[in-house]
């Protein structure tokens, strides 16, 4: 199985991530932001960092990178996606997921082990969660606020599309404390968290990024 | 040349921090009067020739495609500028 990891000017993550896919047996292919093409992988990462300097708004000049215009008629079409922090940015830039991401209630950048409440273990990415778990992963950004209107927020909710929800204190102002969305097929899934920094023992507060990568690579081979 | 000037402010319901942090300061340098501060962008397009019809709507069109997000922001103002405000030397 391959997985493509996107990489825009002032991607972060990317090696991580990647780094992340081959911690669970995948083939980590690396994509291009100037390039239309998705190299025949089977799910695509959009990393965390600060695509285009954050410029205008978070992920606002990425959404119009080459890649994203194979990209988004992909994920349309059942192509998993994985954003992760900048990447959830891009994918709610992209209309591919609901709502938006602001600066912090608080103005000051975010670096802990967050706890989360994994809300919906049967999208593409939580397949290998229960509903319900609690898992620590590392939240790290300025602006990582989700925002929408009510009726959007109400819909998401009605639908089981809160995927993770955020436990104990709000950290960031997140309208209803959420952490992460999915669209409705449950292909593509978006989060400020960073589970692909938390897939090696001794390195951050837990392996609970693992499942996120174990589950993709399930729902792709059994499919 | 022509120029075209593009106001954006975040929706009324949408959290703006970076105006509270502003409407936090007034006060410290003496400035009681003003209860709320809402921080917003502006866009300067500049083009050879004049701003027509057309320009100007294309500029519409850039504004609600990329210079803002309807989720959070509304574009508030798209108009022909007379030069004075916008010169990048002044």
């Amino acid at each position: 199985m391959k997985v493509g990891v996107v990489t825009f000017p002032g991607s972060l993550d990317d090696r991580d991530a990647a780094r992340a896919v081959r911690a669970v047996g995948a083939e980590a292919v690396s994509l291009w932001h100037g390039d239309a093409d998705l190299k025949g992988v089977d799910a695509v990462v959009l990393p965390g960092g600060f695509s285009y300097g954050d410029y205008l708004r978070c992920g606002a000049i990425a959404r119009f990178a080459p890649v994203m215009d194979a990209l988004i008629p992909a994920a349309q079409g059942g192509l998993p996606v994985l954003g992760i922090c900048n990447g959830f940015q891009v994918l709610c830039e992209s209309h591919l997921l609901p709502g938006a991401l602001i600066r912090n209630d608080h103005r000051k950048f975010n670096c802990v082990d967050q706890r989360l409440v994994v809300e919906n273990a049967s999208t593409t990415w939580t397949s290998d969660f229960e509903a319900g778990q609690e898992i620590t992963i590392v939240l790290k950004n300025g602006e990582g606020g989700f925002v929408a209107d009510e009726r959007t927020l109400d819909e998401l909710e009605g639908e089981g599309r809160v995927v993770f929800r955020y436990a104990g204190d709000n950290p960031n102002g997140s309208y209803r404390g959420i952490a992460g969305i999915s669209n409705e097929r449950g292909n593509i899934v978006g989060l400020m968290p960073h589970p692909e920094h938390c897939v090696e023992e001794g390195y951050g507060p837990s392996t609970d990024g693992l499942p996120f990568f174990t589950s993709v690579l399930r729902q792709v081979v059994s499919a | 040349m022509g120029h075209v000037v593009i106001d954006v402010m975040l929706k009324p319901e949408i959290l703006d921090p970076q105006g509270q942090a502003v409407n936090g300061a007034l006060p410290r340098l003496g400035f009681e009067q003003f209860t709320d501060v809402r921080q917003g962008k502006r866009f300067v397009l500049t083009v050879d020739g004049e701003v027509t019809d057309e320009v100007l709507a294309a500029a519409r069109e850039a504004a609600d495609k990329l210079l803002s997000n309807p989720v959070i922001e509304d574009v508030v103002s798209v108009r022909a500028s007379d030069g004075e405000t916008t010169d990048p030397g002044q």
